[in-house]
């Protein structure tokens, strides 16, 4: 698999049958990818629907059905619309699951950063805040390093998404879990070592006594 | 009470330094034809409240292009690089807030609430200079109720008495800025009859709605 699969599809894993998920726009979108196919996943936009299907058809698309990202999408069947207070009732009012998102920075004591970038990038934080705030579980799904920068630190420089909301932070190189004590390193990818990865992360690592490989 | 108007007469409610909201999420479910008027009246000095600014040459977008906008209020501006420009220069003030805080904002104006106790945004910039209270251990922001002297909202179905109807994800921010505004234009796909849409799918009951201009090419 390449490195955004191994990814999306480390992510996939820790749906359980019944849950209602909402995945951000570029890598964790891919995640619906591999939802196992023996389990019902509901997938949210934050637009007003649940229900979300795969891409449509070329030339079927429909402008009035779209994702976060305006893509045009299709939806499954049982799907139902809503209006945006209605969406982030569901996002703030803990009824999520999980929700997948990327990061420009996260660190040891799941702080995220992930909507600026002072004086050079301002998109705006979107419905990050709101999501990171009420789902139940946060799981960032990103690169382990952005072209060599360190992302995974000991304290986010960047501003702040939401304070100590994120539980989990699936990369190319492993899968660690925030806990009270700082990363512990659950599940790393074979091809690398332990020592590589911390070298690659500017949070000490805490490996678990039950280190597990991850499927690549 | 007839509320089926032209273009024309809608955009002459419509002045310069109003505040307006318009309803859509990146152009998606938004007025085409009330925006267009607007560009081509040159209404300037605007406060737009949107979810977003749209793209360059999309429905609202259009209007920061063409610098009628002097103030807005969203939780996104990244998909059209002329609001981050003008941002910069100081040609446009841009209060950014987090997408579910500025829904409820909007809906707080139109519910006749004081405001929204929320959550999000604690431990973050979105904080600054803003009331805080604790409420059973927990901090939450306050943050104001949101109103606009003209919503310019888009449904698929109006009757005509102004009972709205929206497809798919067109509804988004419609039916909520649809409360609070002083007035209320919905630009219509399709005008159909009183009784056409069943009451049970009615998703903004007339009474919100003043004025009803046809869309559409």
């Amino acid at each position: 698999m390449n490195i955004k699969s191994i990814i999306a599809n480390r992510v996939a894993k820790e749906f359980k049958d019944g849950n209602l998920v909402n995945l951000g726009i570029g890598l964790p979108t891919l995640v619906a990818n591999y939802i196992p196919e023996d389990i019902e996943v509901t997938l949210q936009s934050e637009n007003g629907f649940v229900g979300i299907g795969p891409a449509p058809e070329q030339g079927k698309e429909d402008p009035n059905l779209v994702n976060a990202g305006a893509q045009p999408v299709t939806i499954n069947s049982g799907a139902a619309f809503f209006d945006s207070s209605i969406s982030f009732s569901i996002i703030r009012g803990g009824h999520l699951d999980f929700t997948v998102l990327g990061a420009l920075q996260v660190d040891e004591k799941g702080n995220l950063a992930n909507w600026i970038i002072p004086g050079k990038m301002v998109p705006g934080m979107g419905g990050a805040m709101d999501l990171v705030t009420g789902a139940k579980k946060v799981i960032i799904a990103m690169t382990h390093t952005a072209k060599g920068n360190i992302k995974i630190l000991k304290e986010c420089t960047l501003p702040l998404t939401a304070k100590g909301r994120v539980n989990m932070i699936v990369t190319e190189m492993g899968v660690m879990e925030v806990t009270d004590k700082g990363l512990l390193l659950k599940e790393k990818n074979p091809t690398f070592t332990v020592e590589e990865i911390q070298a690659q992360t500017e949070a000490e690592l805490i490996i678990s006594e039950d280190l597990k490989d991850m499927e690549i | 009470m007839k509320k089926i108007k032209s273009v024309e007469e809608a955009l002459s409610y419509i002045k310069p330094g109003m505040t307006i909201m318009v309803g859509g999420f990146l152009g998606v479910g938004s007025p085409e034809k009330l925006i267009d008027g607007i560009i081509e009246k040159n209404i300037g000095d605007l406060t737009l409240i949107a979810n977003d600014t749209s793209f360059p040459g999309v429905n609202y977008g259009k209007l920061v292009e063409h610098k009628l906008v002097k103030k807005v209020y969203t939780s996104h501006i990244g998909t059209n690089p002329e609001s981050g420009i003008q941002m910069h220069s100081g040609e446009m003030e841009i209060i950014l807030t987090p997408q579910g805080t500025l829904v409820e904002q909007i809906r707080a104006g139109g519910a006749g609430l004081g405001g929204v106790i929320t959550p999000t945004g604690i431990g973050t910039v979105v904080e600054e200079g803003k009331q805080k209270i604790e409420i059973d251990g927990k901090l939450y922001i306050v943050e104001k109720p949101l109103k606009a002297d003209v919503a310019l909202l888009r449904g698929a179905k109006v009757d005509k008495k102004g009972n709205v109807y929206y497809d798919h994800a067109a509804r988004n921010f419609n039916p909520i800025m649809a409360m609070a505004a002083e007035l209320v234009i919905v630009e219509a796909d399709e005008i159909v009859e009183i009784g056409d849409i069943n009451p049970n799918d009615v998703m903004t009951p007339h009474i919100f709605v003043n004025v009803i201009v046809q869309g559409g090419k």
